[in-house]
Protein backbone atom coordinates (compact mmCIF):
# COMPACT_ATOMS: atom_id res chain seq x y z
CA UNK A 1 0.00 0.00 0.00
CA UNK A 2 2.60 3.04 -1.09
CA UNK A 3 0.85 6.10 -2.18
CA UNK A 4 2.36 9.23 -3.16
CA UNK A 5 3.07 11.50 -0.04
CA UNK A 6 2.24 15.12 -0.17
CA UNK A 7 5.40 17.32 -1.36
CA UNK A 8 7.32 19.29 1.83
CA UNK A 9 5.98 22.49 0.54
CA UNK A 10 2.42 21.77 -0.51
CA UNK A 11 2.87 20.55 3.85
CA UNK A 12 4.41 24.02 4.60
CA UNK A 13 1.14 25.71 2.65
CA UNK A 14 -0.99 23.47 4.80
CA UNK A 15 0.35 24.52 7.73
CA UNK A 16 0.14 28.13 7.48
CA UNK A 17 -4.20 27.88 7.90
CA UNK A 18 -3.39 26.11 11.32
CA UNK A 19 -1.18 28.43 12.35
CA UNK A 20 -2.96 31.48 12.07
CA UNK A 21 -6.60 30.12 12.74
CA UNK A 22 -5.84 27.73 15.49
CA UNK A 23 -2.18 27.65 17.38
CA UNK A 24 -1.90 31.81 17.55
CA UNK A 25 -5.22 32.03 18.61
CA UNK A 26 -4.28 34.04 21.84
CA UNK A 27 -2.91 36.67 19.21
CA UNK A 28 -5.65 37.70 17.38
CA UNK A 29 -9.01 36.43 20.15
CA UNK A 30 -9.92 40.35 20.72
CA UNK A 31 -12.74 42.82 20.15
CA UNK A 32 -10.66 45.80 19.06
CA UNK A 33 -9.63 47.00 16.60
CA UNK A 34 -13.20 45.89 14.81
CA UNK A 35 -12.94 46.19 11.32
CA UNK A 36 -15.95 46.27 8.90
CA UNK A 37 -18.03 46.39 12.54
CA UNK A 38 -16.68 43.08 13.15
CA UNK A 39 -14.98 42.35 16.55
CA UNK A 40 -11.37 41.32 15.61
CA UNK A 41 -11.68 37.89 16.31
CA UNK A 42 -14.37 37.06 14.05
CA UNK A 43 -13.26 39.57 11.50
CA UNK A 44 -9.44 37.50 11.63
CA UNK A 45 -11.06 34.15 11.11
CA UNK A 46 -13.46 35.31 8.18
CA UNK A 47 -10.17 37.01 6.14
CA UNK A 48 -8.41 33.57 6.95
CA UNK A 49 -11.26 31.48 5.28
CA UNK A 50 -10.51 33.17 2.13
CA UNK A 51 -6.93 33.38 2.79
CA UNK A 52 -7.03 29.73 3.40
CA UNK A 53 -8.42 28.85 0.18
CA UNK A 54 -5.42 30.76 -1.44
CA UNK A 55 -2.79 28.56 0.49
CA UNK A 56 -4.56 25.47 -0.83
CA UNK A 57 -4.94 26.60 -4.48
CA UNK A 58 -1.04 27.02 -3.55
CA UNK A 59 -0.47 23.64 -2.20
CA UNK A 60 -2.12 22.89 -5.55
CA UNK A 61 -0.22 24.59 -7.92
CA UNK A 62 2.83 22.80 -6.03
CA UNK A 63 1.57 19.32 -6.67
CA UNK A 64 1.03 19.38 -9.82
CA UNK A 65 3.88 20.94 -11.19
CA UNK A 66 5.22 18.01 -8.94
CA UNK A 67 3.27 15.41 -10.92
CA UNK A 68 3.73 16.98 -13.85
CA UNK A 69 7.51 16.90 -13.40
CA UNK A 70 7.50 13.01 -12.04
CA UNK A 71 5.94 12.07 -14.91
CA UNK A 72 8.11 13.73 -17.24
CA UNK A 73 11.32 12.00 -15.40
CA UNK A 74 9.54 8.91 -16.23
CA UNK B 1 -55.51 31.21 9.93
CA UNK B 2 -53.60 31.58 13.32
CA UNK B 3 -49.69 32.46 13.10
CA UNK B 4 -49.01 29.08 14.31
CA UNK B 5 -51.15 27.40 11.36
CA UNK B 6 -49.18 29.48 8.50
CA UNK B 7 -45.93 29.18 9.83
CA UNK B 8 -46.61 24.93 10.31
CA UNK B 9 -48.18 24.95 6.87
CA UNK B 10 -45.47 26.27 5.54
CA UNK B 11 -42.87 24.13 6.93
CA UNK B 12 -45.36 21.51 5.67
CA UNK B 13 -44.95 22.46 2.39
CA UNK B 14 -40.90 22.79 2.47
CA UNK B 15 -40.80 19.34 4.00
CA UNK B 16 -43.35 17.46 1.67
CA UNK B 17 -41.58 19.16 -1.77
CA UNK B 18 -38.26 17.41 0.10
CA UNK B 19 -40.02 13.71 0.17
CA UNK B 20 -41.96 14.60 -3.25
CA UNK B 21 -37.94 15.53 -4.53
CA UNK B 22 -36.84 11.80 -2.88
CA UNK B 23 -39.88 9.96 -4.37
CA UNK B 24 -39.14 10.90 -7.49
CA UNK B 25 -35.61 9.99 -7.41
CA UNK B 26 -36.23 6.63 -5.73
CA UNK B 27 -38.54 5.65 -8.56
CA UNK B 28 -38.25 3.63 -11.26
CA UNK B 29 -34.66 1.60 -10.11
CA UNK B 30 -34.39 -1.51 -8.89
CA UNK B 31 -33.59 -1.51 -5.00
CA UNK B 32 -30.75 -4.23 -4.29
CA UNK B 33 -28.25 -3.08 -1.16
CA UNK B 34 -25.75 -1.16 -3.35
CA UNK B 35 -28.46 0.62 -4.95
CA UNK B 36 -30.01 1.67 -2.09
CA UNK B 37 -26.41 2.00 -0.05
CA UNK B 38 -24.38 3.57 -2.71
CA UNK B 39 -26.94 5.07 -5.25
CA UNK B 40 -25.20 2.10 -7.66
CA UNK B 41 -21.90 3.85 -7.67
CA UNK B 42 -23.17 5.80 -10.79
CA UNK B 43 -22.37 9.20 -9.26
CA UNK B 44 -21.33 12.05 -10.83
CA UNK B 45 -18.80 14.81 -9.84
CA UNK B 46 -22.38 16.97 -9.64
CA UNK B 47 -23.95 14.77 -7.90
CA UNK B 48 -21.30 13.69 -5.36
CA UNK B 49 -20.72 17.68 -4.01
CA UNK B 50 -24.21 17.68 -3.36
CA UNK B 51 -24.27 14.85 -1.24
CA UNK B 52 -20.77 16.18 0.36
CA UNK B 53 -21.80 19.46 0.74
CA UNK B 54 -25.43 18.09 2.06
CA UNK B 55 -23.45 16.72 4.82
CA UNK B 56 -21.56 19.48 5.94
CA UNK B 57 -24.10 21.26 6.83
CA UNK B 58 -26.75 19.82 9.17
CA UNK B 59 -28.87 21.62 11.70
CA UNK B 60 -25.66 22.07 13.63
CA UNK B 61 -24.56 24.57 11.55
CA UNK B 62 -27.96 26.00 11.79
CA UNK B 63 -29.35 25.83 15.65
CA UNK B 64 -26.46 25.01 17.19
CA UNK B 65 -24.02 27.39 15.91
CA UNK B 66 -26.11 30.17 16.63
CA UNK B 67 -27.52 28.61 20.12
CA UNK B 68 -23.57 28.51 20.94
CA UNK B 69 -23.03 31.65 19.97
CA UNK B 70 -25.66 33.07 22.35
CA UNK B 71 -24.92 31.15 24.96
CA UNK B 72 -21.60 31.12 24.94
CA UNK B 73 -20.55 33.31 22.73
CA UNK B 74 -16.71 33.39 21.63
CA UNK B 75 -16.27 29.84 22.01
CA UNK B 76 -18.61 28.82 18.93
CA UNK B 77 -15.62 30.65 16.65
CA UNK B 78 -14.17 26.99 16.82
CA UNK B 79 -16.94 26.15 14.34
CA UNK B 80 -15.65 28.59 11.51
CA UNK B 81 -11.92 27.58 12.05
CA UNK B 82 -12.58 23.68 12.54
CA UNK B 83 -14.53 23.31 8.95
CA UNK B 84 -11.88 25.03 7.21
CA UNK B 85 -9.12 23.49 8.71
CA UNK B 86 -10.74 20.00 7.92
CA UNK B 87 -10.97 20.59 3.88
CA UNK B 88 -6.90 22.07 4.41
CA UNK B 89 -6.11 18.06 6.16
CA UNK B 90 -8.51 16.61 3.32
CA UNK B 91 -5.97 17.74 0.54
CA UNK B 92 -3.80 15.41 2.58
CA UNK B 93 -5.14 12.81 3.04
CA UNK B 94 -8.34 12.32 0.74
CA UNK B 95 -6.10 11.68 -3.00
CA UNK B 96 -4.65 8.54 -1.22
CA UNK B 97 -7.33 7.11 0.14
CA UNK B 98 -9.17 7.60 -2.88
CA UNK B 99 -5.95 6.26 -4.74
CA UNK B 100 -5.67 2.76 -2.67
CA UNK B 101 -9.08 2.66 -2.64
CA UNK B 102 -9.02 2.36 -6.48
CA UNK B 103 -6.16 -0.11 -6.21
CA UNK B 104 -7.83 -2.66 -3.95
CA UNK B 105 -11.50 -1.86 -4.12
CA UNK B 106 -12.70 -0.81 -1.46
CA UNK B 107 -15.98 0.50 -0.99
CA UNK B 108 -16.23 1.76 3.09
CA UNK B 109 -13.71 2.77 5.46
CA UNK B 110 -13.77 -0.83 7.21
CA UNK B 111 -12.56 -2.35 3.44
CA UNK B 112 -9.66 -0.03 4.45
CA UNK B 113 -8.55 -0.84 7.74
CA UNK B 114 -8.97 -4.90 6.88
CA UNK B 115 -7.06 -4.34 3.55
CA UNK B 116 -4.34 -2.17 5.62
CA UNK B 117 -4.18 -4.77 8.74
CA UNK B 118 -5.74 -7.85 7.60
CA UNK B 119 -7.72 -8.29 10.71
CA UNK B 120 -11.38 -8.59 11.02
CA UNK B 121 -12.21 -7.37 14.58
CA UNK B 122 -10.13 -4.11 14.10
CA UNK B 123 -12.12 -3.86 11.25
CA UNK B 124 -15.44 -4.69 13.30
CA UNK B 125 -14.26 -2.42 16.26
CA UNK B 126 -14.01 0.85 13.54
CA UNK B 127 -17.69 -0.15 12.83
CA UNK B 128 -18.83 -0.12 16.44
CA UNK B 129 -17.60 3.19 17.50
CA UNK B 130 -18.12 4.51 14.14
CA UNK B 131 -22.44 3.79 14.69
CA UNK B 132 -21.96 4.69 18.62
CA UNK B 133 -20.67 7.91 17.09
CA UNK B 134 -23.57 8.84 14.64
CA UNK B 135 -25.84 8.17 17.79
CA UNK B 136 -25.30 11.83 19.02
CA UNK B 137 -24.95 13.22 15.85
CA UNK B 138 -28.45 11.63 14.76
CA UNK B 139 -30.00 12.65 18.13
CA UNK B 140 -28.96 16.17 17.12
CA UNK B 141 -31.22 16.26 14.24
CA UNK B 142 -33.82 15.23 16.13
CA UNK B 143 -33.33 17.67 18.48
CA UNK B 144 -33.08 20.11 16.14
CA UNK B 145 -36.11 19.10 14.48
CA UNK B 146 -38.84 18.72 17.54
CA UNK B 147 -37.07 22.58 18.52
CA UNK B 148 -38.07 23.32 14.87
CA UNK B 149 -41.84 22.17 15.13
CA UNK B 150 -42.26 23.61 18.66
CA UNK B 151 -41.22 27.51 18.12
CA UNK B 152 -42.98 27.57 14.70
CA UNK B 153 -46.22 26.16 16.53
CA UNK B 154 -46.21 28.60 18.90
CA UNK B 155 -45.34 26.17 21.73
CA UNK B 156 -48.50 24.71 20.99
CA UNK B 157 -47.08 21.39 19.27
CA UNK B 158 -44.41 19.87 22.22
CA UNK B 159 -40.79 19.25 21.62
CA UNK B 160 -41.39 15.04 22.35
CA UNK B 161 -44.54 14.20 19.77
CA UNK B 162 -42.31 16.72 17.56
CA UNK B 163 -39.37 14.63 17.52
CA UNK B 164 -41.37 11.41 17.70
CA UNK B 165 -43.21 12.52 14.32
CA UNK B 166 -39.34 13.72 12.93
CA UNK B 167 -38.42 10.24 13.26
CA UNK B 168 -41.28 8.33 12.08
CA UNK B 169 -40.53 10.89 8.87
CA UNK B 170 -37.13 10.11 8.80
CA UNK B 171 -37.38 6.48 8.53
CA UNK B 172 -40.59 6.43 5.74
CA UNK B 173 -37.59 8.80 3.71
CA UNK B 174 -35.15 6.19 3.77
CA UNK B 175 -37.29 2.96 3.33
CA UNK B 176 -38.59 4.85 0.14
CA UNK B 177 -35.78 5.97 -1.43
CA UNK B 178 -32.28 5.91 -0.46
CA UNK B 179 -29.23 7.60 -1.16
CA UNK B 180 -29.84 8.87 -4.41
CA UNK B 181 -32.83 10.47 -3.31
CA UNK B 182 -31.18 12.42 -0.16
CA UNK B 183 -28.65 13.75 -2.83
CA UNK B 184 -31.05 15.19 -4.53
CA UNK B 185 -33.11 16.77 -1.88
CA UNK B 186 -30.10 18.21 -0.48
CA UNK B 187 -30.06 20.45 -3.54
CA UNK B 188 -33.44 21.95 -2.21
CA UNK B 189 -32.31 22.07 1.27
CA UNK B 190 -28.97 24.03 0.31
CA UNK B 191 -30.35 26.56 -1.91
CA UNK B 192 -32.69 27.35 1.30
CA UNK B 193 -30.07 27.01 3.85
CA UNK B 194 -28.10 29.67 2.21
CA UNK B 195 -31.07 32.35 1.40
CA UNK B 196 -31.88 31.40 5.26
CA UNK B 197 -28.59 32.43 6.24
CA UNK B 198 -28.10 35.12 4.60
CA UNK B 199 -31.26 36.67 5.15
CA UNK B 200 -31.83 36.64 8.28
CA UNK B 201 -27.91 37.60 9.17
CA UNK B 202 -28.46 40.57 7.11
CA UNK B 203 -32.03 40.96 8.28
CA UNK B 204 -31.94 40.39 11.90
CA UNK B 205 -29.37 42.53 13.31
CA UNK B 206 -30.67 45.13 10.94
CA UNK B 207 -34.08 45.10 12.52
CA UNK B 208 -33.38 45.19 16.30
CA UNK B 209 -29.64 47.44 15.45
CA UNK B 210 -29.98 49.15 11.94
CA UNK B 211 -26.86 46.78 10.98
CA UNK B 212 -24.19 44.08 11.76
CA UNK B 213 -21.94 47.03 13.07
CA UNK B 214 -24.05 48.54 15.19
CA UNK B 215 -25.30 45.11 16.73
CA UNK B 216 -21.82 44.46 17.60
CA UNK B 217 -21.03 47.63 19.04
CA UNK B 218 -23.64 47.77 21.19
CA UNK B 219 -22.68 43.97 22.10
CA UNK B 220 -19.00 44.81 22.70
CA UNK B 221 -20.17 47.95 24.91
CA UNK B 222 -22.83 45.89 26.97
CA UNK B 223 -21.40 42.41 27.12
CA UNK B 224 -17.70 42.73 26.18
CA UNK B 225 -16.65 39.27 27.59
CA UNK B 226 -19.24 37.55 25.68
CA UNK B 227 -17.37 38.26 22.15
CA UNK B 228 -14.31 37.05 23.38
CA UNK B 229 -13.20 33.27 24.96
CA UNK B 230 -14.25 31.88 27.15
CA UNK B 231 -17.26 33.87 26.63
CA UNK B 232 -19.83 32.87 28.87
CA UNK B 233 -18.45 29.56 30.06
CA UNK B 234 -15.61 28.81 32.81
CA UNK B 235 -12.99 26.74 31.15
CA UNK B 236 -13.45 27.15 26.94
CA UNK B 237 -10.71 29.27 26.48
CA UNK B 238 -7.80 29.08 24.36
CA UNK B 239 -6.52 25.86 25.59
CA UNK B 240 -9.85 24.35 24.82
CA UNK B 241 -10.36 26.46 21.46
CA UNK B 242 -6.80 24.71 20.30
CA UNK B 243 -7.35 21.29 21.49
CA UNK B 244 -10.81 21.40 19.61
CA UNK B 245 -10.28 22.20 16.67
CA UNK B 246 -7.50 20.30 16.05
CA UNK B 247 -9.43 17.13 16.97
CA UNK B 248 -12.60 18.11 14.96
CA UNK B 249 -10.90 19.15 12.22
CA UNK B 250 -8.44 15.74 11.87
CA UNK B 251 -11.71 14.00 12.31
CA UNK B 252 -14.12 15.74 9.96
CA UNK B 253 -13.27 13.13 7.43
CA UNK B 254 -12.77 10.20 9.54
CA UNK B 255 -16.74 9.99 9.70
CA UNK B 256 -17.71 7.06 7.98
CA UNK B 257 -19.85 8.84 5.71
CA UNK B 258 -17.31 11.37 4.82
CA UNK B 259 -14.17 8.56 4.25
CA UNK B 260 -16.59 6.30 2.17
CA UNK B 261 -17.70 9.01 -0.12
CA UNK B 262 -14.00 10.23 -1.46
CA UNK B 263 -13.98 6.68 -2.60
CA UNK B 264 -16.58 7.86 -5.10
CA UNK B 265 -15.10 10.77 -6.30
CA UNK B 266 -13.80 10.70 -10.01
CA UNK B 267 -9.91 11.26 -9.33
CA UNK B 268 -7.89 12.37 -6.63
CA UNK B 269 -6.99 15.45 -8.25
CA UNK B 270 -10.98 16.21 -8.04
CA UNK B 271 -10.84 15.29 -4.08
CA UNK B 272 -7.78 17.89 -3.78
CA UNK B 273 -9.99 20.59 -5.99
CA UNK B 274 -12.39 20.03 -3.79
CA UNK B 275 -10.26 21.06 -0.58
CA UNK B 276 -9.14 24.20 -2.00
CA UNK B 277 -12.44 25.33 -3.16
CA UNK B 278 -14.80 24.23 -0.16
CA UNK B 279 -13.45 26.53 2.45
CA UNK B 280 -15.57 29.40 1.02
CA UNK B 281 -18.83 27.23 1.63
CA UNK B 282 -17.95 28.08 5.37
CA UNK B 283 -18.31 32.06 5.31
CA UNK B 284 -22.29 31.39 5.29
CA UNK B 285 -21.49 30.69 9.32
CA UNK B 286 -20.39 33.73 10.04
CA UNK B 287 -24.33 34.91 9.33
CA UNK B 288 -25.40 32.34 11.70
CA UNK B 289 -23.18 34.23 14.09
CA UNK B 290 -24.78 36.92 13.75
CA UNK B 291 -27.99 35.62 14.45
CA UNK B 292 -27.28 34.36 17.54
CA UNK B 293 -24.98 37.22 18.57
CA UNK B 294 -28.09 39.69 18.17
CA UNK B 295 -30.45 37.07 20.15
CA UNK B 296 -28.20 37.72 23.01
CA UNK B 297 -29.67 41.28 23.48
CA UNK B 298 -32.87 41.19 21.95
CA UNK B 299 -34.63 37.83 23.46
CA UNK B 300 -32.26 37.38 26.38
CA UNK B 301 -33.06 34.38 29.76
CA UNK B 302 -33.86 31.73 27.06
CA UNK B 303 -33.44 28.19 29.07
CA UNK B 304 -31.99 26.73 25.90
CA UNK B 305 -29.26 28.59 23.65
CA UNK B 306 -30.55 26.31 20.94
CA UNK B 307 -33.62 27.90 20.81
CA UNK B 308 -32.15 31.18 20.12
CA UNK B 309 -32.44 31.68 16.07
CA UNK B 310 -35.99 30.67 15.87
CA UNK B 311 -37.62 32.54 18.65
CA UNK B 312 -35.57 35.89 17.37
CA UNK B 313 -36.47 35.14 13.86
CA UNK B 314 -40.44 34.36 15.24
CA UNK B 315 -39.76 38.06 17.18
CA UNK B 316 -38.69 39.84 14.08
CA UNK B 317 -40.87 38.30 10.91
CA UNK B 318 -44.33 37.17 9.95
CA UNK B 319 -45.22 33.52 10.23
CA UNK B 320 -45.02 32.98 7.02
CA UNK B 321 -41.04 33.73 7.02
CA UNK B 322 -40.89 31.70 10.50
CA UNK B 323 -42.08 28.87 8.37
CA UNK B 324 -39.94 29.16 5.52
CA UNK B 325 -37.12 29.44 8.25
CA UNK B 326 -38.19 26.16 9.89
CA UNK B 327 -38.62 24.48 7.17
CA UNK B 328 -35.14 25.04 5.45
CA UNK B 329 -33.78 24.19 9.11
CA UNK B 330 -36.43 20.73 8.91
CA UNK B 331 -34.66 19.54 6.03
CA UNK B 332 -31.20 20.57 7.42
CA UNK B 333 -31.83 18.16 9.91
CA UNK B 334 -33.19 15.17 7.78
CA UNK B 335 -30.65 15.26 4.88
CA UNK B 336 -28.09 14.55 6.83
CA UNK B 337 -29.67 12.66 9.42
CA UNK B 338 -31.12 10.06 6.72
CA UNK B 339 -27.25 10.05 5.33
CA UNK B 340 -26.48 8.88 9.01
CA UNK B 341 -28.93 6.37 9.41
CA UNK B 342 -28.39 4.67 6.30
CA UNK B 343 -24.74 4.71 6.29
CA UNK B 344 -24.64 3.43 10.04
CA UNK B 345 -27.18 0.58 9.24
CA UNK B 346 -25.22 -0.26 6.21
CA UNK B 347 -21.95 -0.37 8.41
CA UNK B 348 -23.92 -2.82 10.69
CA UNK B 349 -25.09 -4.82 8.21
CA UNK B 350 -22.43 -5.76 5.94
CA UNK B 351 -19.31 -4.70 7.71
CA UNK B 352 -19.76 -5.94 11.09
CA UNK B 353 -22.46 -8.23 11.38
CA UNK B 354 -21.70 -10.22 7.88
CA UNK B 355 -18.01 -10.94 8.69
CA UNK B 356 -18.39 -11.77 12.63
CA UNK B 357 -21.28 -13.59 12.96
CA UNK B 358 -22.96 -14.91 9.63
CA UNK B 359 -20.26 -14.89 6.91
CA UNK B 360 -23.10 -17.24 5.07
CA UNK B 361 -25.99 -14.30 4.61
CA UNK B 362 -26.64 -13.25 1.39
CA UNK B 363 -26.83 -9.69 0.19
CA UNK B 364 -30.77 -9.68 0.64
CA UNK B 365 -30.84 -11.02 4.14
CA UNK B 366 -27.86 -8.02 4.34
CA UNK B 367 -30.29 -5.73 2.74
CA UNK B 368 -33.03 -6.84 5.38
CA UNK B 369 -30.80 -6.49 8.08
CA UNK B 370 -30.09 -3.02 7.31
CA UNK B 371 -33.56 -2.16 7.32
CA UNK B 372 -34.08 -3.63 10.36
CA UNK B 373 -30.84 -1.33 12.09
CA UNK B 374 -32.60 1.51 10.42
CA UNK B 375 -35.65 1.54 12.91
CA UNK B 376 -33.65 0.38 15.49
CA UNK B 377 -31.12 3.41 15.21
CA UNK B 378 -34.07 6.07 15.09
CA UNK B 379 -35.59 4.65 18.19
CA UNK B 380 -32.57 4.63 20.13
CA UNK B 381 -31.38 8.36 19.16
CA UNK B 382 -35.23 9.18 19.70
CA UNK B 383 -35.33 7.60 23.30
CA UNK B 384 -31.59 9.79 23.56
CA UNK B 385 -33.30 12.87 22.20
CA UNK B 386 -36.01 12.80 24.69
CA UNK B 387 -34.22 11.67 27.99
CA UNK B 388 -30.95 12.99 27.67
CA UNK B 389 -30.44 17.00 26.89
CA UNK B 390 -27.36 18.33 26.18
CA UNK B 391 -26.61 21.22 23.70
CA UNK B 392 -26.65 20.34 19.86
CA UNK B 393 -22.78 21.56 19.72
CA UNK B 394 -22.09 19.17 22.79
CA UNK B 395 -23.40 15.89 21.03
CA UNK B 396 -21.20 16.81 18.09
CA UNK B 397 -18.32 17.05 20.23
CA UNK B 398 -19.20 13.66 21.58
CA UNK B 399 -19.30 12.19 18.30
CA UNK B 400 -15.98 13.77 17.09
CA UNK B 401 -13.93 12.59 19.88
CA UNK B 402 -14.90 9.07 18.89
CA UNK B 403 -14.52 9.20 15.27
CA UNK B 404 -11.39 11.36 15.19
CA UNK B 405 -9.43 7.59 17.43
CA UNK B 406 -9.48 6.71 13.86
CA UNK B 407 -6.87 9.12 12.48
CA UNK B 408 -4.10 7.78 13.48
CA UNK B 409 -4.69 4.09 12.08
CA UNK B 410 -5.79 5.63 9.08
CA UNK B 411 -2.87 8.26 8.63
CA UNK B 412 0.31 6.10 9.63
CA UNK B 413 -1.39 3.23 7.71
CA UNK B 414 -1.15 5.75 4.62
CA UNK B 415 2.07 7.25 5.65
CA UNK B 416 5.12 5.05 7.46
CA UNK B 417 5.29 1.08 6.69
CA UNK B 418 6.25 0.44 10.28
CA UNK B 419 2.81 0.63 11.82
CA UNK B 420 1.73 -2.94 13.28
CA UNK B 421 -2.11 -3.65 13.70
CA UNK B 422 -1.72 -4.48 17.35
CA UNK B 423 -0.26 -1.04 17.58
CA UNK B 424 -3.34 0.33 15.84
CA UNK B 425 -5.46 -1.59 17.53
CA UNK B 426 -4.37 -1.10 21.33
CA UNK B 427 -4.01 2.65 19.98
CA UNK B 428 -7.68 2.93 19.51
CA UNK B 429 -8.69 0.89 22.38
CA UNK B 430 -7.06 3.05 24.61
CA UNK B 431 -8.10 6.14 22.90
CA UNK B 432 -12.06 5.15 22.67
CA UNK B 433 -12.02 3.80 26.70
CA UNK B 434 -9.94 7.22 27.60
CA UNK B 435 -13.27 9.32 26.03
CA UNK B 436 -15.72 7.07 27.26
CA UNK B 437 -13.92 7.66 30.93
CA UNK B 438 -13.81 11.21 30.86
CA UNK B 439 -16.80 12.12 29.06
CA UNK B 440 -18.96 9.45 31.72
CA UNK B 441 -17.35 10.96 34.54
CA UNK B 442 -18.30 14.74 33.24
CA UNK B 443 -14.41 15.64 32.67
CA UNK B 444 -14.63 17.13 29.69
CA UNK B 445 -12.67 19.20 29.65
CA UNK B 446 -9.79 18.20 31.39
CA UNK B 447 -7.96 20.90 32.91
CA UNK B 448 -9.10 22.89 29.62
CA UNK B 449 -8.27 20.19 27.00
CA UNK B 450 -10.70 18.64 25.30
CA UNK B 451 -10.86 15.11 26.34
CA UNK B 452 -11.23 13.89 23.01
CA UNK B 453 -7.89 15.38 22.05
CA UNK B 454 -6.05 14.24 24.90
CA UNK B 455 -7.29 10.40 24.09
CA UNK B 456 -6.21 11.20 20.35
CA UNK B 457 -2.71 11.69 21.70
CA UNK B 458 -2.53 8.77 23.97
CA UNK B 459 -4.22 6.75 20.88
CA UNK B 460 -0.81 8.13 18.70
CA UNK B 461 1.70 7.49 21.26
CA UNK B 462 0.53 3.76 21.83
CA UNK B 463 0.36 3.11 18.38
CA UNK B 464 3.80 4.06 17.54
CA UNK B 465 4.86 2.65 21.02
CA UNK B 466 3.56 -0.87 20.21
CA UNK B 467 4.03 -0.59 16.78
CA UNK B 468 8.05 -0.16 17.45
CA UNK B 469 7.59 -3.57 19.89
CA UNK B 470 5.49 -5.28 17.53
CA UNK B 471 7.20 -7.45 14.30
CA UNK B 472 6.17 -5.35 11.01
CA UNK B 473 3.16 -6.90 9.30
CA UNK B 474 3.32 -7.75 5.11
CA UNK B 475 1.35 -5.16 3.25
CA UNK B 476 0.13 -5.58 0.01
CA UNK B 477 2.22 -3.49 -2.46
Amino acid sequence: MRVKKPSVGALLLGLIPFVAMCLSVSLWDRIEPMIFGLPFNLFWLIAWIVLSSLCMWAAYRVEVARDRKDSGVQ
Amino acid sequence: MSPSAVSLATIFVIVAMGVAIGFLAGVHRKMDLEQWTVGGRGFGAVLMFLLMAGEVYTTFAFLGASGWAYSRGGPTLYIMAYLTLAYVVSFFILPQIWEVGRKYGMQTQSDFFTMRYGNKYLAGFVCVVGIASFIPYLQLQITGVGIIVSIASFDGIGRTPAMAISVVLLVAFVFASGVRAVAWVSVLKDVLMVLAAVSIGIGIPYIHFGGIGPMFAALAHSRPAHLTMPGATANLGHTWYISTVLLTSLGFYMWPHAFGAAFTAKSGDTLRRNAVVMPLYTITLAFIFFVGFTAVLVVPGLPNGDLSLLTIVRKSFPPWFLGVIGGAGALTAMVPASIFILTAATLFAKNLYRPIFAPAMTDDQVAKLARVMVVVLGLISLVLAIYKSATLVGLLLTGYAGVTQFFPGVVLGLYWRRVTMRGVFTGMIAGVATVIFLMLSHRDPLFGWSAGFLALCLNFLITALVSWLTPAIVVPE
